[in-house]
C-alpha cells in the first residue's frame, strides 16, 4: 500500500474563490492510501515545496499528488522538489483543479466536487504508479545539414563557431543556393552575390566544415544523438581534390549548346561546366546527359587540356557513412511551373517571364550584363507589367499547381524589381497588379511606398485577366482595376510573373528518411507552431529556410541561427537524459502484427524474431515488437493501436487510465 | 428566403470565398457591354445589394463564357453568379427576356443555328 500525500493550492484566489480548498484537503482524507492531506496558498513558491519535502520526509510518503494547475506549469517543478526529498520524480502526480476547474466553473459547490474527483483520480493513478529512471545515450558530436543555400550555409557556420563537426550536403555541385541567382536584396539594394560569397568561402576555409557537394542523402537510421547516414556523392567525373577551377576545359568543351540551369535558359553551357564564377568548391562537373565522351565514348578534349591531370571519365557515386548526432533539413524551394496557367501565355512568348528569370536578365553576372533586354528580340522593354500572385492563395484543388498560401517573398521582390527598373530606365512605364500588398518586416512598407512616390511605379489594386502576344511582338494586357472600376489594356513589352513558391521536391523523401512530418504542402512542420519553430517533431531533427515555410533572407538566417543553436545545445551534452515514459511491448501478449510500427510517427518501433520457451517445453520463433526508447517520444499511438492490449505506456499504462476513468465515475 | 439566399441555392456559390482580386473583371470579354462587372455581381450578392443586379441590362451581356470561372483563383465562379441572378429575374418577372416573336429580326446569314438554340435555352427559362 502506498502512503500518499495530497497538497491542494490556492493559487491565490485564482483556485479558492471557486474551490473551497479546506474542504477538499478534508474530504481527501479518507481516500485509500492518503495519510497526509494540507492546504497551502502557493504550493509552487519555495515555502509550498519545503512543505511537501518536509512532508515526504517526516511521513515516509510513497506518492505525491499536487492539487493546483496544469501540469504544464509546474509538474516539473513539484517532481524536482520530490526528488530533492529523495522520493522518485515519477511518483508525483498533478491534478488539474484550476484550468480544468476553478477557472471554467462559477459557482464553489460544483468547483469543489469537480476538485474532488479530480484529486481522487489522480490519487488512484498514484496508487499504481511505479518509480522510473530515465535512461542515458551517448551523443554523437557531428552535426549534418542537408541543403547548401543559404539557410545552410548560415547553419553550418554557427555550429562549426561553437567548435563542433558539420557537414553540409549539397545536391548541386556548388553550394550557394537560390541566393546566387538573385540580383540585389530587399529593403537595402545591396547585392546578393556580394554578401554571399564572402560566407560561402568562410564555409569551403572552415576546418570544421566539410562540403558534400553534387550529393545527396540515401539513407537515416539511427535516432537523436545517434544518426547513421548514408550519402551518395554522385560521380561528377571531376577529381576534385585534382581540379584547380580554372575554367579551360569548359571553354575548350565542343559541347557548347546545352541550356544553362543558373540562368534560368537565357544562355548555354558546356558539358563540362563550373556554374559560376564564385562557385564552391571551385571545381568543373560533367553533365553525364550531355559529354559526348560519356555517352558515346568520343572526344575526350577535357582529359587532354587539363593540366591538373584531374578528369576522369570511369568516376562511379561513392556512398558515405557517417554518424551525426543532429540534423537539420534547409532543403530549399524552388517556383511553381507557371505554364498551365494559359491565360499568361507563359509558353506562347518569350517575353512573358517568371520573377527569377528577371533576376537573372537585371544581373550584372547574368546573360545579358546587367542590360534588361527582351529575351525574345533584345529591344529595350519599355512597358513592363508586373502580376502579383501568380498561383498564390489559391483555393483547392489548385488544378493548374498553385499553391493555397501566401508566398510571403513576391510583393517585396516585385517592389525591387520596379525600383530596379525605375533606377536604370526611369523612361519606362512599370505596371504592378495586386490583389494585397503584404510588406510586414522592417523598413519594407517604406521600401514599397519609396517605388509608388518616388519611383512612380504604377501600382493597380486588380488582377491581370490574360495576356494576347501580338502580331508587332508585344503583350497586349488585359486587366481590371478595381479601384477605378475599370477594365484595362496595356501594351507592354515585358510581362513578370510573381510564380509562387513550392518547397524543392526532394522534401517530401527527405522527410520520410528522417520520419519527420510534412504539412499538406510539404513544408516541414515545426514540433510547436509558436514555441518550438525551429525543431521537427522527431527529436534531433532541427529545421531552417523554406522548407519549413515561405520566409524571405533576414528571416532564413535568423531560423538558421536559430536551429544552429539547438543543435549545438544538443551537441553540448555528452549523454542524452531520455524521457522515460516511454512504449513497453509484453512480447508475451505481442502477436506480431506490426499496427504498431505503422501508426508510430518517429520509428521507434521494429520487430524482432524471438525465443520463446512454450508450455510443452519446445522452443517457438516469434516475431515482437522492440521499442527504442531513446526515439520514442511517449505519444501512446501505439498503445491504441495495438489488437492485442500487448503495448503499453510507461506512466501512463492502460491499469493506471482505467482506474482514473473508475475513481471518477464512482 | 430571401434573394441572396436564392441565389446562393441556384447557383451553388459560396460568394464568400472571393477574396477581391478583379481577376473575373480582368479577364471578362463583354466588360465594356456591362454596367454591373463579374467582380460586381459577386460583391453585390454578397452584400445583398441584389435589385439594381435584376434590373440590369447587364445580365444579358454576359456570354457565359465561362472564362471568369475558369481562371478564378478561388474557385468562386463568378458566371455561375450572374447566371442565377439572370434566372431570379426570368422567375420573377414571370416572362421572357427573348420572346419567339422578336427572333426573326436578330437572325442573320450569319448567325448558327446552335446560337439560337443556346438563346433560348439562356433568355427563357
Amino acid at each position: 500500500m502506498q502512503r500518499i500525500g495530497v497538497f491542494v493550492c490556492h493559487c491565490g484566489t485564482n483556485i479558492a474563490a471557486t474551490v473551497d480548498v479546506k474542504a477538499v484537503a478534508e474530504e481527501l482524507k479518507n481516500e485509500p492510501g492518503v495519510v497526509f492531506t494540507a492546504d497551502y496558498q502557493y504550493m509552487c513558491s519555495e515555502a509550498g515545496q519545503n512543505l511537501i519535502q518536509d512532508t515526504i520526509r517526516n511521513e515516509r510518503l510513497t506518492g505525491v499528488v499536487v492539487c493546483s494547475c496544469s501540469p504544464r506549469m509546474h509538474e516539473a517543478t513539484f517532481r524536482k522538489a520530490a526528488a530533492k526529498a529523495g522520493l522518485n520524480s515519477y511518483m508525483v502526480e498533478v491534478a488539474n483543479i484550476r484550468e480544468q476547474c476553478s477557472w471554467i466553473h462559477k459557482d464553489k459547490v460544483s468547483g469543489t466536487e469537480k476538485a474532488i474527483i479530480l484529486a481522487r483520480a489522480a490519487i488512484a493513478k498514484v496508487q499504481l504508479n511505479a518509480p522510473l529512471t530515465p535512461g542515458q545515450t551517448p551523443v554523437t558530436k557531428r552535426a549534418l545539414v542537408i541543403g547548401g543555400g543559404i539557410a545552410g550555409i548560415q547553419c553550418a557556420l554557427d555550429i562549426a563557431d561553437a567548435g563542433y563537426e558539420v557537414d553540409i550536403v549539397e545536391k548541386k555541385s556548388t553550394i550557394g543556393g537560390k541566393m546566387t541567382q538573385i540580383d540585389k536584396t530587399f529593403p537595402t539594394l545591396d547585392c546578393a552575390s556580394c554578401i554571399l560569397t564572402p560566407k560561402m568561402v568562410e564555409v569551403a576555409q572552415n576546418e570544421k566544415i566539410h562540403i558534400y557537394s553534387y550529393s545527396e542523402v540515401e539513407a537515416v537510421t539511427g535516432f537523436v544523438g545517434n544518426f547513421d547516414v548514408k550519402i551518395r556523392k554522385k560521380a561528377r567525373y571531376v577529381d576534385e581534390t585534382k581540379c584547380t577551377g580554372c575554367g579551360e576545359c569548359t571553354t575548350k568543351c565542343p559541347m557548347k549548346k546545352i541550356p544553362n540551369e543558373f540562368n534560368m535558359g537565357f544562355d548555354n553551357r558546356s558539358a563540362i561546366y563550373i556554374p559560376f564564377a564564385q562557385a564552391v568548391p571551385k571545381v568543373a562537373t560533367i553533365d553525364p546527359d550531355h559529354c559526348n565522351m560519356l555517352k558515346n565514348g568520343k572526344c575526350g578534349v577535357c582529359a587532354k587540356i587539363c593540366t591538373a591531370n584531374a578528369i576522369d571519365y570511369k568516376q562511379q557515386d561513392q556512398i558515405i557513412e557517417e554518424k551525426y548526432g543532429a540534423i537539420v533539413a534547409a532543403t530549399g524551394y524552388n517556383h511553381i511551373d507557371v505554364s498551365k496557367y494559359d491565360e499568361f501565355a507563359y509558353n506562347q512568348s518569350k517575353d512573358v517571364v517568371t520573377s527569377l528569370e528577371f533576376e537573372r536578365l537585371m544581373n550584372a553576372a547574368g546573360p545579358t550584363g546587367g542590360h534588361l533586354k527582351r529575351p525574345s528580340d533584345g529591344r529595350d522593354p519599355k512597358t513592363i507589367v508586373f502580376v502579383q500572385c501568380v498561383g498564390s492563395r489559391e483555393a483547392p484543388p489548385c488544378a493548374k499547381g498553385g499553391k493555397e498560401y501566401c508566398s510571403k517573398i513576391c510583393c517585396m521582390y516585385t517592389a525591387k524589381h520596379a525600383i530596379l527598373v525605375k533606377d536604370h530606365y526611369p523612361d519606362t512605364n512599370v505596371y504592378v497588379f495586386y490583389i494585397d500588398v503584404r510588406t510586414p518586416g522592417k523598413l519594407f512598407d517604406e521600401f514599397y511606398r519609396r517605388a509608388v512616390e518616388q519611383y512612380g511605379v504604377h501600382y493597380i489594386k486588380g488582377m491581370v485577366g490574360k495576356v494576347a502576344p501580338q502580331g508587332d511582338g508585344t503583350l497586349m494586357v488585359q486587366a481590371s482595376d478595381l479601384i477605378a472600376n475599370d477594365q484595362l489594356h496595356i501594351k507592354a513589352d515585358m510581362v513578370v510573373l510573381a510564380a509562387a513558391i513550392e518547397p524543392d521536391k526532394s522534401a517530401r523523401h527527405l522527410a520520410t528518411m528522417l520520419t519527420a512530418s510534412m504539412d499538406t504542402n510539404d513544408f516541414f512542420t515545426e514540433a510547436h507552431a509558436k514555441l518550438r519553430p525551429v525543431e521537427s517533431p522527431t527529436a534531433g531533427v532541427f529545421l531552417a529556410g523554406v522548407a519549413q515555410g515561405p520566409k524571405d533572407i533576414p528571416e532564413t538566417v535568423v531560423q538558421a541561427g536559430a536551429a544552429a543553436s539547438k543543435v549545438i545545445g544538443l551537441l553540448s551534452k555528452d549523454q542524452l537524459t531520455g524521457n522515460p515514459c516511454v512504449a513497453n511491448p509484453d512480447e508475451l501478449m505481442c502477436n506480431g502484427c506490426s499496427s504498431c510500427e505503422k501508426v508510430c510517427p518517429y520509428g521507434a518501433i521494429t520487430y524482432a524474431d524471438k525465443e520463446f520457451r512454450q508450455p510443452d517445453r519446445t522452443v517457438a520463433i516469434r516475431r515482437v515488437a522492440q521499442v527504442n526508447p531513446a526515439v520514442c517520444q511517449g505519444c501512446g499511438a501505439c498503445t491504441v493501436a495495438c489488437p492485442s492490449g500487448a503495448m503499453d505506456l510507461k506512466g501512463f499504462t492502460n491499469k493506471q487510465i482505467m482506474a482514473e476513468v473508475d475513481a471518477i465515475c464512482r | 428566403m430571401d434573394k441572396k439566399e436564392e441565389i446562393e441555392l441556384i447557383s451553388g456559390v459560396n460568394v464568400l470565398k472571393c477574396m477581391r482580386c478583379g481577376k473575373c473583371s480582368g479577364t471578362c470579354p463583354s466588360y465594356d457591354e456591362m454596367e454591373y462587372h463579374p467582380h460586381q455581381f459577386v460583391y453585390m450578392v454578397e452584400t445583398g445589394n441584389i435589385d439594381p443586379l435584376i434590373n440590369s441590362e447587364s445580365l444579358y451581356r454576359c456570354l457565359s463564357c465561362f472564362a471568369c470561372v475558369e481562371r478564378c483563383p478561388r474557385g468562386v465562379e463568378p458566371a455561375k453568379v450572374i447566371e442565377a441572378v439572370r434566372l431570379s429575374a426570368i422567375r420573377q418577372k414571370g416572362a421572357n427576356h427573348l420572346k419567339a416573336e422578336q427572333v426573326p429580326e436578330l437572325i442573320d446569314d450569319d448567325v448558327p443555328q446552335q446560337l439560337l438554340v443556346s438563346a433560348f435555352r439562356k433568355y427563357s427559362k
